[in-house]
């Protein structure tokens, strides 16, 4: 059945028992995003340590509203991104996003890379819902673009 | 009053080809989203196609026989579509939607303010479009956005205030403080008859006294009302209808702006450009009376046609059977809905002064994800905030699940809807 290919068990799991759910300190950014077309929300950190051009993702946290797609997705996004450099974690993100075009183009995936997510590519049947997987991660780009930034040498502006 | 004759649902889905189909791998649709948008019979196809092969030409321009043919069908179906709310052809505008028709209304105050400020001439009576700060534009907490946004940025633009009637916890429009909200500083009043979220009824007749009282302008958003339930556009008390032909049965591309002929004629035009004018010069231009002043460009004909024909079959229905049927359609899934443990119905409870749009929300369960339940069992609704985010902020919601029926829903379309909730239920594991 088409539903349970959606909801696949480790995208409940995650919808049941977030991680990184709940805003922790320190942190370097934070944004808010919205859906606008069903009004689910989500408020991300992002921390960053290390020299440019070689940091990694201290922590991700956030606070959210929505239905189990995109909770489930931020709770996959805290497990895929926390930890690792920021160039893995933009990587991570370009192939979810790949992942949410692979109903209508082909693409290749690196499994490894999306660990837990590879069980929205179900979601991407739906293109209503694409958005609500993509809420948090487009979030984290924005977040972790700002923490860059942030962490440039003043001068650079 | 006659007792309403019951529809004869049977025969009425015959004549919407697109109910026959099947959804999400061979289930048979059941359509329970007609407040978006309704589905169209094949007599609207039918008339549309017909213009198209016979008549097709650009209105009110040309003298050959199409021209003179096409002008004809367009000026017929402003008869039909002004007779079917009980109004005069000359009193009615064809714009592109409802939203439209709101924002003609709204630019026609800011833009009577800019040609005011300037000292430049107005129509008669055209004073009454000029908002100064201090003036005051009341709407209500329940209005969709296009009956909401359009004022925020009229009064953005001219310093006018913009104030609302407040909803209480059942879903009604709380009317205590309407003697202090509507007073001597309001310049206009714009409320929606039938609520799209909550399917609440207005009382427009005693909201549009009160406007009357203080020489303020009415406005009624009549989107949910005109395809729905009878609707005099004489005896609302309103200045100006606004409603979208989509969601009664007609063609997408089509709305209309009824308005008392003193009223139209006393608002500047919105949209300019060709067949809206009267002389034309490079200096200047003098600009046609309505409606031909709001209707800048080669019109939406064959869809004015086809909005015709929707006219045409809600009237062979009888409007007053159509309202019947969907009340009682309304009552049994108010009933059907609330069964169910964990539902909560957003909006009035009771089957009393409301029309058939049921917003819901489950315990437990995101409205995104009911509506994926339903929608694999073929049953379609809307989930969102419907256009009405600030009444979603109200009930403490982000979003609800809407069902909203038609002429061509039967009581099997609400039990499937029923059934469906609760697949969604055991889907998710929400236990009792
Ligand atoms: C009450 C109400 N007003 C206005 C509108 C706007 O109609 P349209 O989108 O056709 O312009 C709608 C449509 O959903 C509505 O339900």
């Amino acid at each position: 059945m088409r539903l349970d290919q959606m909801y696949q068990e480790v995208i409940l799991d995650h919808y049941k028992n977030p991680h990184g759910k709940g805003l922790v300190e320190p942190f370097d950014s934070q944004v808010h995003h919205v859906n606008p077309t069903c009004g689910d929300e989500i408020t991300l950190r992002v921390k960053l340590s290390g020299a440019a051009g070689s940091q990694v993702v201290e922590s991700v946290s956030f606070d959210s509203q929505g239905c189990s797609i995109s909770q489930a997705s931020a709770s996959v996004l805290h497990d895929q991104v926390e930890g690792v450099s920021l160039d893995q974690a933009f990587l991570t993100l370009d192939e979810f996003s790949s992942l949410m075009k692979s109903a209508t183009a082909e693409v290749t995936l690196d499994e490894e890379l999306l660990g837990d997510a590879i069980a929205f590519e179900g979601v991407a049947q739906y293109p209503a819902r694409i958005k609500c997987a993509l809420l948090a991660w487009m979030a984290f780009k924005d977040a972790a673009v700002q923490a860059t930034s942030a962490a440039q040498p003043a001068g650079d502006e | 009053m006659t007792e309403p004759t019951p529809l004869d649902v049977d025969r009425i889905r015959k004549d919407f080809p697109i109910l026959s189909r099947t959804v999400r791998g061979g289930r048979p649709l059941v359509y329970l989203d007609s407040g978006a948008t309704s589905q169209k019979p094949v007599q609207v196809l039918d008339a549309e196609r017909h213009f198209y092969e016979h008549i097709n030409a650009a209105v009110h321009r040309g003298a050959h026989q199409l021209a003179e043919e096409a002008t004809d069908a367009y000026e017929s179906a402003r008869h039909t579509i002004s007779a079917f709310v009980g109004g005069q052809p000359e009193d009615l505008v064809f714009t592109k939607n409802a939203t439209e028709s709101l924002n003609l209304v709204t630019y026609s105050f800011l833009n009577a303010t800019l040609k005011a400020a300037r000292g430049l001439e107005l129509p008669e009576g055209g004073e009454h479009f000029v908002l100064e700060p201090g003036d005051e534009i009341v709407i209500t907490e329940i209005e969709h956005h296009a009956n909401l946004v359009p004022w925020q940025e009229l009064c953005s633009k001219t310093g006018a205030t913009l104030r609302w009637i407040p909803l209480t916890d059942d879903g009604r429009l709380n009317l205590s403080t309407l003697d202090t909200l509507i007073n001597e500083r309001t310049k206009c009043v714009s409320i929606v008859h039938q609520s799209n979220i909550l399917g609440t009824i207005n009382d427009v007749v005693l909201i549009g006294e009160h406007a009357a009282r203080v020489k303020s302008l009415f406005v009624v958003d009549a989107c949910q009302s005109i395809p729905h339930m009878p609707v005099d556009v004489g005896t609302l008390g309103a200045d100006l209808v606004a409603w979208s032909g989509h969601k009664m049965l007609g063609p997408t591309g089509i709305g209309c702006l009824w308005g008392r002929s003193e009223v139209l004629a006393a608002m500047p035009p919105f949209i300019s450009g060709g067949s809206m004018i009267r002389k034309v010069t490079m200096e200047g231009t003098t600009f046609a009376d309505p409606p031909q002043r709001f209707e800048a460009g080669v019109p939406m004909t064959a869809q004015a046609v086809g909005l015709a024909a929707a006219a045409d079959y809600l009237t062979d229905l009888g409007m007053a059977n159509v309202a019947a049927h969907e009340h009682a359609l309304t009552g049994y899934a108010l009933d059907g809905l609330e069964s169910i443990p964990g539902v909560r119905i957003i909006g009035p409870r009771n089957n009393v002064e409301r029309g058939g749009a049921i917003s819901f929300v489950v315990d437990g369960i995101h409205a995104h994800d009911v509506g994926q339940v339903l929608d694999d069992r073929g049953v379609a609704v809307r989930v969102g905030h419907h256009c009405a985010a600030p009444v979603c902020q109200r009930y403490g919601v982000t979003a609800t699940v809407r069902a909203s029926f038609g002429v061509y829903n039967g009581f099997d379309d609400v039990d499937s809807l029923v059934a469906a909730v609760k697949d969604a239920k055991q889907f998710f594991g929400v236990t009792d």
